[in-house]
C-alpha cells in the first residue's frame, strides 16, 4: 500500500491528470510527516511518503488548493473523506478541481509514542508489528499499541466519496465505543469535572494549532482574531484559563465536527480536545437523533434544523451525572 | 450570619423584543416586584443570542444568565426560538460537562401577556443564583474590575 500510493501520486502527475498532488512529505524524523503539495515528479520521488505516520487530514488544504488553477489530487483516508464531504456540503471546496484518491486505512500510528521512546532512527513496517530501531537498540512493537486514540475507536472505514480507490472499501463499523470516555466524565460530580478540565485546559498555551488544523474551523475571519472578542490572547491567569476559547471553538464546530481527531493529535500540550467535540456529538445523537457530519451531502446538521417537539434546555438539569 | 445573605448577584436577562421584553414591561406597569439585580438586554429574537454572548457575560462577571423568548410556536419570525432552543440545550449541556453549575443558566418562555410569570421567574432565578454564590468558575481576571 505504502508504495502504491506513491506510485499513484507519480503517475497522476506524469500523465497530466492533475497539476498538483496533495500528500505527505518526509520531515526531520521518519515519524513526523508534513502535509505538502507536490508539483513535480522529482519532488514526489524525493519527498513523498505514505506510511503509518501519515495521520494528517489533508481535506482542509483543499479549501485553498481547489481554488487555484488546475486540478489537484488528494489522498484521503476514510476519516479524511468525512471532513471532505462536510466541506463540500458547506460549499468550501470546488469539487471539479479535485481528484480524490481514496486510500483504505488500517489506523495510523501516534508519533508521540515514538517521541517518548526517544532516539528513534528508523521504523519499518512488518505486517502487524513495527520494527523500531533506536539509539538504544532494536525493538518490535505491535502496531495496535502505537495507534492514535482516534484510530483505536475508529468510527468508520468507509470512504464516503472518491474518484479512484486504492485498497478495499471498508464498512461503517465502529472499532470501539468512542463515547466511553465522555460517559465516564459525565458520571462524575461537577466538582470532579471542573477539576479535570481545569487541569487539562490550564495547560493550553493558545498556540491555536487546534484551530488551524481543524477542517471545520475554516472561517475566513475568525472570532479569535478579533482583539475585541476578549479571548484573542492568552489569558493572564484565571481559575480556568483558556476555557472560553475551547468552549467557543467546540461550539462553533458543533454539528459539523466529523470527529477526525486532528485537534488532539496536534496539541503540543496533549490536551484531550476530542472529548469536547465528542460531547457535542453525543448530545446531538441522544437528543436529536443519530447524526454523522460528513456522511452524506444531503442531511442537515442538527443546529441548522429543528423539530417542534425538541426537548427544553432544562433537560440538562435532570440528565446524567450528579446534581450540583 | 451566613455570607450569602449579603451577596447580591449580577443577573443578565436577554429578552426577545416581541414577547419577553413586552412581558417585562407589563410586569412593570402592573407594579409587580422583581429584584434590581436583573439587567435586561433587549434582543430582536431569542435566536439572536449568540452563545458567545452568554460566555462573554460570565467572563465579565455575571453570576447568572437567563434567556427569555416567545413560547415555541409563537416566534415573531416563525422559527427563531426553535433554533435558539437547540443551541441553548447544547451549550448548557457543555457548561455542565465542564463542571459549571447547572443553575446559573436558564431559558424561560415568557409571552407579552405574562407579566406575572416574568416577575416570578426573575424572583426565582435570582434566589437560585444567590444561593449558588459568586460565579467563580467562569470569571476572567482580564475582565474583572480592580
Amino acid at each position: 500500500m505504502q508504495q502504491s500510493v506513491k506510485e499513484k501520486a507519480r503517475a497522476l502527475l506524469e500523465n497530466g491528470t492533475v497539476s498538483r498532488v496533495l500528500g505527505w512529505k518526509k520531515g526531520e524524523f521518519c515519524y513526523d510527516l508534513t502535509p505538502s503539495v507536490f508539483t513535480r515528479v522529482e519532488e514526489v520521488d524525493r519527498d513523498f511518503v505514505y506510511s503509518d505516520f501519515s495521520g494528517a487530514n489533508l481535506s482542509k488544504y483543499l479549501i485553498s488548493e481547489s481554488k487555484k488553477n488546475g486540478k489537484v489530487a488528494a489522498f484521503l483516508k476514510p476519516c479524511d473523506s468525512y471532513s471532505f464531504v462536510q466541506l463540500l456540503k458547506e460549499h468550501r471546496i470546488c469539487r471539479e478541481n479535485v481528484y480524490v484518491v481514496g486510500v483504505a486505512c488500517d489506523g495510523m500510528c501516534d508519533p508521540r509514542m515514538l517521541e517518548e521512546k526517544g532516539g528513534v532512527l528508523r521504523v519499518e513496517a512488518r505486517g502487524d508489528t513495527l520494527r523500531v530501531e533506536s539509539l538504544y537498540g532494536m525493538e518490535d512493537v505491535a502496531r495496535k499499541n502505537l495507534l492514535l486514540e482516534r484510530c483505536r475507536v475508529c468510527k468508520s472505514k468507509k470512504i464516503v466519496l472518491f474518484d479512484e480507490l486504492l485498497g478495499e472499501q471498508g464498512k461503517e463499523a465502529p472499532a470501539g465505543d468512542r463515547f466511553a470516555e465522555v460517559s465516564k466524565l459525565e458520571a462524575e460530580t461537577p466538582e470532579e469535572r471542573f477539576a479535570f478540565w481545569q487541569k487539562e485546559l490550564s495547560r493550553c498555551i493558545r498556540c491555536n494549532a487546534c484551530r488551524n488544523v481543524c477542517p471545520a474551523c475554516s472561517c475566513e475571519k475568525c472570532v479569535f482574531d478579533n482583539p475585541k472578542s476578549g479571548v484573542a490572547n492568552k489569558a493572564a491567569a484565571d481559575p480556568f484559563e483558556e476555557n472560553l476559547f475551547h468552549i467557543i471553538r467546540a461550539f462553533h464546530v458543533a454539528g459539523r465536527c466529523t470527529d477526525c481527531g486532528e485537534c488532539s493529535r496536534v496539541c503540543p500540550q496533549h490536551i484531550p480536545l476530542h472529548l469536547l467535540n465528542r460531547k457535542f456529538i453525543k448530545d446531538i445523537n441522544e437528543l436529536y437523533g443519530p447524526y454523522m457530519a460528513g456522511s452524506d451531502l444531503e442531511s442537515k446538521p442538527a443546529l441548522l434544523t429543528y423539530d417542534t417537539g425538541d426537548c427544553e434546555p432544562s433537560v440538562v438539569l435532570t440528565r446524567g451525572g450528579e446534581q450540583a | 450570619m451566613p455570607v450569602n445573605e449579603e451577596f447580591q448577584p449580577t443577573i443578565v436577562a436577554f429578552c426577545c423584543n416581541w414577547c419577553s421584553y413586552a412581558g417585562a414591561d407589563l410586569s412593570g406597569t402592573n407594579r409587580m416586584q422583581y429584584p434590581a439585580n436583573v439587567k435586561i438586554i433587549r434582543i430582536p429574537c431569542s435566536c439572536r443570542l449568540n452563545p458567545t454572548f452568554i460566555l462573554r457575560a460570565f467572563q465579565r462577571g455575571a453570576d447568572g444568565v437567563i434567556l427569555c423568548g416567545c413560547h415555541p410556536g409563537d416566534c415573531h419570525y416563525t422559527s427563531g426560538n426553535y433554533f435558539a432552543r437547540r443551541r441553548m440545550t447544547l451549550l448548557f449541556s457543555m457548561l455542565d460537562y465542564l463542571g459549571i453549575e447547572r443553575e446559573r443558566t436558564r431559558v424561560e418562555w415568557v409571552s407579552a401577556a405574562e407579566g406575572a410569570k416574568f416577575a416570578a421567574t426573575m424572583n426565582d432565578f435570582v434566589a437560585t443564583v444567590t444561593k449558588l454564590g459568586k460565579n467563580k468558575r467562569l470569571e476572567d481576571l482580564r475582565c474583572s474590575k480592580a
